[in-house]
């Protein structure tokens, strides 16, 4: 019995921020590339949700038992998200589920657990929101993603990596910091971290190769991580002269994705190797964290592929329309009411549905409820209803209008009458689609989102997408 | 279903209306105290009189203490109702009921809604606590989704549709242009309309109903008691109301053309009333235009045009002012604006002027030797809505 990854997923927001068009607004260098920029109703824990969900859609068999999400940008400082996370993917009650949050370092910590773990199977999810003043390096070279590793026994399902080995190493320093609920994030004088952190990724990648019992030329790629470009350098330079294969780290396509790199790397290293190939991910983050893994070639690839992801998305976001939606632009929204918080027990009541989108179907008439209903409207049977999931469940648009008058944190409100493939009708916002894309007959899948906050409340539920080509199929 | 009416058990003997304004100086207190005291001298009796109170408020009070406090009612039963839109309609409903019933000899209903107050525009309700999946839309969205689907089922090009909406809009301004108690007293041509920018579908500001403050009243009797207080009451024909179940919002059939629950209502309150041919045997009507698709596709709930040919109907003048059948010849929603409470007695408020002959000259319609009226409110949006039809008559058959 071997362990390792029994799937890896990643997941890009549909947005992306050219370098130019900050240039266009803030002057200075046009720079080169883009960013990947979570959309108004994204946030660390729905882009994971997101990941998530592809990562146990391509292995059904394995139920994890432990759920840990990282993440350096959480919805609260005082509740965890991974419960949250926990409902939207319909995992069973026994399953623990909990935060690696308060650093970067959390989901490698989370990896190193899972690995260690005896779980028949763990499901590891870190996303991030990487944001800064404007025209920082933070927003500048930051990216917004996510990433899910499945981890478990090669009994629970076939693996696609198999874990060889890894090794940590410690030492407190001071490199980065960010205090709670500060946007700007500090960094001391460059060289000192650099050098801390060559020593340290140093000592982790001998120890890790020590741990395999492996050379490094049997390694054929590596992906280094770390929160600046200089502080993998010295490594990449040495394993690059070694023959190892230096893996692009996204920096001119997705930027640093905080928590959610080292996953995110490493799910498109495994994407990415032949079978036999050994991939490895050196994560430096508060400390320096090696894993090497060998592709198996077998099990079931999660869609899309990070790849196909960075071909895809929407690069014609404006600059201003991203401050505004991180908040760092504040704008006049319509004269509406803004949302009144949630129901915390309402909201219980309905875990289901509002987390899971789960509705419920009539047994005798085969009419569709979203939301669920105890009364059927067509035929009237009481509490003779099967719940229906329907989060994968495709749909088209019927009619739809597009709001500018209500209350939205980036209006206008694109809004249809969605109707499911084999039955159900939802009226639903749409989301990653401007007002021009929609149309009568469009197929639409849907996606786990924010749709507002309110007291502090983060409130989600599902809307709906134009499908995507690429993940056809998913699920 | 045993739906058998109170047709000509039950008389109005006396309506107030303020004019629907932003009243910045009145307050909620102040509109029912003026729209009640000018129903109780237009009917010629005192506070004392009136046995039991209904006052229809969405949210701008709860309980009968809302009216029975500015008016220091003594010792007499007030019920506040509300039913979405419907909620006027809803507070007289109750009362004729009351009064057909026997249990009280004068009744009175009163409608009020302070909207403007709210700093915000639009119609907002007030927040419930929930699980936060319901929709966030606003009303003009949701009844603009009737339009393309309207376009599309009927063959109607889009273009010629926005002409017709805009129609029917203008239409509504025209009359209310001719009526002091209307807040918008702009005539509007259908160019101008069709080239203001749209704010929801192919909805421009002026495809909406306005928003406005106001208050109404009517008291009623038994009608054979009528005569002692007025010589020309006007009779209560039909009431009828349906809830309807959402159903449109879960069901792939729903095509956002009609409204089942309108024609459901209409259909009820024609059997108590004995019409049958409404487009002929109105004289007038008094229905909800929240929105112009909403007015489009009432003329055919309402069976005032065949399915899918209201726009041509609208287009040829059949419900203008001097029309084979006229509505909302007040200027309805549009130029009236729409205090939720008050709204269903407003549209009474017309058609008791009319029924007895008392509208202005530049307003009064030809038709009134037919002696049939009818109000429509509906609330809710498509899909999920209630719906209420009153038929008033001034004779007795």
């Amino acid at each position: 019995m071997t362990r390792g990854l029994i799937a890896a997923a990643g997941y890009l927001p549909h947005w992306r921020l050219q370098a130019s068009a900050v240039a266009s607004v803030l002057g200075g260098n046009q720079g080169k590339g883009a960013r990947t920029i979570a959309s108004y109703d994204e946030d660390s824990l729905t882009m994971a949700v997101a990941a998530g969900r592809r990562a146990l859609a391509a292995a059904p068999q394995a139920s994890p038992s432990t759920l840990w999400f990282a993440t350096t940008s959480p919805a609260y400082a005082e509740k965890s998200s991974a419960p949250i996370a926990h409902a939207a993917l319909r995992l069973a009650p026994d399953v623990l589920a909990a935060d690696a949050s308060g650093g970067l370092r959390g989901a490698n910590a989370a990896l190193m657990a899972a690995l260690r773990s005896t779980d028949p199977a763990t499901l590891v999810l870190a996303g991030d929101v990487r944001t800064g003043p404007s025209g920082s390096s933070e927003e500048r070279e930051g990216g917004d993603a996510a990433a899910a590793l499945l981890v478990g026994d090669s009994e629970t399902a076939p693996l696609v990596a198999e874990y060889l080995g890894g090794a940590s190493a410690t030492r407190e320093f001071l490199d980065r910091w960010r205090a709670p609920g500060e946007l700007r994030m500090h960094a001391w004088e460059e060289r000192f971290g650099q050098q801390r952190y060559a020593e340290l990724a140093g000592a982790a990648w001998t120890a890790a190769l020590k741990d395999s019992g492996l050379d490094t030329d049997q390694v054929t790629s590596v992906a280094i991580v770390g929160p600046h470009a200089r502080a993998g350098a010295k490594l990449a330079k040495q394993l690059g002269a070694a023959g190892v294969g230096v893996a692009d780290t996204l920096s001119a396509s997705v930027g640093f994705s905080g928590a959610a790199h080292g996953p995110l790397m490493l799910t498109q290293l495994v994407e990415s190797a032949g079978a036999g190939q050994v991939v490895a991910l050196v994560s430096m983050a508060d400390g320096a964290d090696v894993f090497l893994f060998r592709a198996t070639g077998d099990g079931a690839a999660a869609t899309p592929a990070v790849a196909e992801q960075l071909e895809g998305g929407d690069d014609s976001l404006t600059y201003a329309k991203y401050l505004q939606w991180r908040g760092v632009l504040p704008t006049q929204p319509p004269n509406r009411p803004e949302p009144a918080r949630i129901s915390a027990s309402a909201a219980e009541r309905r875990l289901d549905w509002k987390y899971g989108f789960v509705g419920s179907v009539d047994r005798d008439s085969g009419a569709m409820h979203l939301p669920p209903a105890r009364v059927s409207f067509r035929g009237g049977a009481v509490d003779d209803m099967d719940l229906a999931p329907m989060a994968d469940v495709a749909a088209s648009v019927v009619t739809f209008t597009i709001d500018s008058l209500a209350y939205s944190p980036s209006p206008p409100t694109i809004f249809a009458v969605c109707d499911f493939d084999g039955g159900g009708r939802l009226p639903v916002e749409l989301t990653d689609v401007t007002s021009e894309q929609v149309s009568i007959g469009m197929p639409v899948e849907m996606t786990f989102r924010r749709i507002n906050t309110a007291d502090g409340i983060a409130n989600y539920f599902w809307k709906a997408r134009p499908a995507q080509a690429t993940s056809k199929g998913q699920n | 279903m045993g739906s058998h009416g109170i047709k000509d058990r039950v008389a109005i003997i006396g309506m107030g209306c303020t004019p629907f304004r932003e009243h910045w100086d009145r307050s909620t207190d102040d509109l029912m105290v003026d729209a009640v005291t000018d129903g109780l001298d237009n009917a010629g009796v005192a506070k004392a009189d009136i046995d039991a109170w209904w006052l229809g408020t969405a949210q701008s009070g709860m309980s009968g203490i809302t009216l029975a406090a500015p008016l220091k009612l003594e010792g007499r039963p007030v019920t506040r109702v509300e039913n979405y839109c419907a909620t006027g309609s809803e507070a007289l409903r109750q009362a004729c009921y009351a009064v057909a019933s026997g249990a009280y000899d004068m009744a009175a209903a009163v409608g009020v809604e302070k909207v403007k107050d709210s700093g915000y525009q639009g119609l907002n309700a007030f927040p419930i606590p929930t699980d936060g999946t319901q929709r966030t839309l606003t009303a003009a969205a949701m009844f603009s989704l009737v339009a393309p689907a309207y376009a599309q089922r009927y063959g109607v090009d889009p273009d010629e549709l926005r002409r017709t909406l805009a129609r029917i809009a203008s239409k509504n301004h025209s009359n209310g242009a001719k009526n002091p108690r209307a807040q918008f007293r702009r005539e509007m041509d259908v160019d101008a309309i069709c080239k203001m920018p749209a704010v929801a579908g192919m909805l421009s500001v002026f495809d909406c109903a306005g928003v406005a403050d106001g208050a109404a009243s009517a008291i009623v009797v038994r009608a054979e008691d009528a005569h002692r207080y007025t010589d020309n009451p006007i009779y209560v024909k039909a009431l009828s109301f349906v809830a309807g179940n959402g159903s449109g919002l879960l069901d792939p059939d729903y095509d956002y053309t009609h409204f089942p629950e309108c024609e459901w209502a209409a259909n009820d309150a024609y059997a108590q009333a004995g019409i049958t041919d409404p487009r002929a045997e109105l004289a007038m009507a008094e229905v909800h235009d929240c929105f112009t698709p909403t007015e489009l596709v009432l003329m055919e709930d309402l069976g005032f045009s065949k399915r899918g040919e209201s726009w041509q109907d609208c287009e040829a003048g059949v419900f203008d002012l001097h029309g084979e059948l006229p509505v909302n010849t007040d200027g309805g929603l549009k130029s009236f604006g729409h205090p939720v409470g008050a709204s269903g007695l407003r549209m009474l408020f017309e058609c008791w002027l009319q029924l007895r002959g008392e509208a202005p000259d530049d307003r009064q319609i030809d038709t009134i030797d037919r002696g049939l009226a009818l109000t429509h409110n509906l609330g809710g949006y498509p899909g999920e809505m209630v719906s209420f039809v009153g038929i008033w008559g001034n004779s007795t058959d």
